[in-house]
């Protein structure tokens, strides 16, 4: 079961970071679709990358070094495919609560923002040195910024890009948008009435 | 300047802007299954909020059901398990729900066209990527994750950011064994998985104008894995004929006015676009993937890339364990899929069975064909096409997403290669984590289902096909 309506504003995320070479990585291997056979989010935590983890001993998943990582490293087009929102659920749980990458695919950003992830973008060449200092040393602190839009990697500092809309929603902490959807309900059904096909033309 | 489709149905839907910059759009239509949607209810209950629009709602399962063998409980508990919540979710916020003993259960983006729910100038919304399919009637379709599914079960409503458009106008004809299979295969690899990303996909010239609906709705499934949100074609009396009649359109008077209305709602021809991409018919083969994602496509009669410095295209040759320069014609296959909300439709398995007509499966091959709704399945077998596919030594199965996705018994075992007219090439889709997957049209499904590996579809032609 999910938390009543509590959002929380989010601006400074902290912590290591786990870095996850490659462009197009889907929902699919993110989380396979077998652990979408379940009423419930929970549990997903444990099943991030599985498959990957499997076919990839090295894969950084499976590294107990990025063990209690807080923010992703990604390259281009991360989360693609499947809408399903299983992907973010299983990041998050796992303890992600910042994704850092090249570009996102669309609706796995729409997704992560409804739960309070944040991703947000840097050009390739700032990934690569993030993810090169990572690798070299996983237990480099990061601290990413939104309000300041930039992260921070012991002495590296690289800007990163977030839609203002993005941003505002994540630091106002209107992230879960149930409630503002909800805020002027007449307005809605005054759409409804005008639409030709809601009114049987 | 005219406006586009996207931007009359986005003006005339839109409630109010949002503080966060976005805009909160109007939801006309909301289709859920059993997958995506427990956790939203759930999190409505835990919030005391109800379902603001349960006669805009409509359910069916898809997903998690078997073909085989249907009786109640499933072998499966967790299917069991999830087709039950969506029963009991319905019943309590008032949602019909169209499940396996309705003759209008199907894959969900195969049964809204098919029973005239799918209308133009609507918009749409399902926890499903490949909602987008339902364009192909000119509506403004949007695939939604489990929280988004929330908000629209409880305001009937989404926050969206706005949405450029891309024209692309595929022009000339197609050639005989060239299917909409073919020509979105040919958008994706040419414009790249993530090219559509922010945009809307507006499909148009003489090739899509001369397409059947079913066409149109296979070309809009896709569009999400060319990156686009959303897909669509302008709605014509291609549309109009199509809508004409089906059980949950208007009827009478009512659907004149309609038509007048859907007429008026597609883009102006002084539309402003924000691009405008121009593909020519005749450059476009039977398309085979060779990788990981539906981009890495190659005409039948070409060949395999080659790494060289690609680390991406290294990867998927190694996991498809396919060798750069070779053609991929010969590739061996293990299982044929004719089947998925792409190409499940009556007209994609009419093509199959044309090929697979008096000839048999190859030993090596197990195939299947599964129809995408309970009507499909009811006209096909009103036509014979059952009996084709038996006799030529496929399965026939009941409706359901299938070895799509194998969240179901239907899966690949160990490192199979599957000859599929589904969506999705992914490491891991269709169940098996090493099973490896060749997207291609029907036809070429059932023609490599006969030969036992990838083959010209155009080779095997029956006579009255050119
Ligand atoms: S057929 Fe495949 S892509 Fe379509 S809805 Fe089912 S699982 Fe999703």
């Amino acid at each position: 079961m999910e938390a009543p309506l509590s959002t929380r504003e989010i601006d400074r995320i902290e912590g290591t970071a786990i870095p996850v070479r490659g462009d197009n990585i889907d929902t699919d291997r993110i989380i396979p679709a077998r652990f979408l056979k379940a009423i419930t989010f929970d549990g997903l935590g444990d099943h991030v990358f599985e498959d990957d983890r499997a076919a990839m001993p090295g894969h950084p998943f499976a590294n107990p070094a990025y063990a209690g990582a807080r923010i992703l490293l990604a390259n281009e087009n991360f989360g693609s495919g499947s809408s399903r929102e299983h992907a973010p659920q299983a990041l998050k749980r796992w303890g992600i609560e910042a994704c850092v990458g090249e570009s996102f695919a669309e609706i796995f950003r729409g997704n992560s923002l409804a739960i309070g992830l944040a991703c947000v973008t840097a050009p390739p060449d700032a990934i690569d040195g993030l993810m090169s200092r990572v690798e070299a040393a996983p237990a480099t602190p990061l601290a990413l910024s939104l309000a300041g839009r930039v992260v921070e990697a012991d002495g590296l500092r690289v800007a990163i890009t977030v839609e203002d809309q993005v941003r505002d929603a994540l630091l106002a902490g209107t992230w879960d948008a149930t409630g503002l959807l909800l805020d002027d309900f007449d307005v809605v059904r005054g759409v409804a009435s005008r639409v030709p096909y809601v009114r049987g033309f | 300047m005219g406006r586009t489709l996207l931007k009359k149905v986005w003006d005339l839907h839109t409630v109010r802007p949002l503080s966060t910059g976005q805009t909160q759009l109007f939801i006309g239509l909301h289709l859920i299954h059993e997958v995506t949607t427990p956790q939203a209810f759930d999190m409505l209950r835990s919030r005391g909020i109800g379902v603001a629009f349960p006669e805009r709602t409509f359910a069916t399962t898809d997903h998690i059901i078997p073909t085989l063998d249907q009786a109640r409980p499933f072998a499966d508990p967790l299917a069991e398990a999830m087709l039950s919540a969506l029963e009991r979710n319905c019943r309590e916020f008032g949602i019909p729900l169209w499940n396996l003993d309705s003759d209008r259960q199907g894959i969900v983006h195969v049964i809204g066209p098919e029973l005239g729910l799918t209308q133009p100038g609507m918009t749409i919304a399902c926890g499903d990527s490949h909602t987008s399919t339902h364009g192909a009637l000119g509506a403004v379709a949007l695939g939604i994750g489990t929280s988004q599914v929330r908000d629209v079960l409880a305001s009937q409503s989404l926050a969206m950011s706005p949405l450029k458009v891309r024209r692309i106008s595929v022009d000339g004809e197609l050639a005989a064994g060239v299917f909409a299979k073919d020509v979105v295969l040919e958008i994706i690899h040419r414009l790249g998985v993530k090219g559509g990303v922010g945009h809307a996909y507006e499909y148009g010239g003489s090739v899509i104008d001369a397409m059947s609906i079913d066409e149109r709705l296979t070309v809009c499934n896709m569009s999400i894995e060319g990156g686009a949100r959303v897909g669509y074609v302008n709605p014509d009396e291609t549309t109009f004929d199509y809508l004409r009649g089906r059980p949950l359109a208007p009827a009478g008077d009512a659907f004149d006015r309609a038509v007048s209305w859907w007429r008026s709602m597609a883009s102006d021809p002084g539309a402003g676009y924000d691009d405008v991409v121009q593909i020519d018919a005749a450059d476009i083969e039977p398309r085979v993937t060779w990788g990981i994602n539906p981009g890495q496509s190659v005409g039948v009669s070409g060949r395999i890339p080659s790494a060289g410095s690609n680390g991406g295209v290294a990867e998927a040759l190694a996991f498809m364990g396919l060798a750069g320069g070779d053609p991929i014609r010969g590739t061996k296959i293990d299982v044929a899929f004719v089947g998925s909300c792409t190409n499940s439709r009556l007209s994609d398995l009419r093509e199959a069975a044309r090929i697979a007509k008096g000839r048999r499966v190859a030993g090596h091959v197990k195939a299947l064909v599964v129809p995408g709704s309970q009507a499909v399945r009811a006209a096909a077998e009103a036509e014979g096409l059952d009996e084709v596919f038996r006799a030529a030594g496929f399965e026939w199965r009941g409706a359901g997403c299938s070895m799509c996705l194998a969240m179901n018994p239907d899966r690949l075992e160990g490192r199979q290669v599957c000859a599929s007219s589904s969506n999705r090439n992914f490491k891991g889709r269709q169940g098996s984590p090493t099973g490896r997957t060749l997207l291609m049209s029907p036809a070429m499904v059932a023609a490599a289902a006969l030969a036992g590996e990838v083959t010209d579809v155009r080779a095997v032609l029956p006579a009255s096909a050119s």
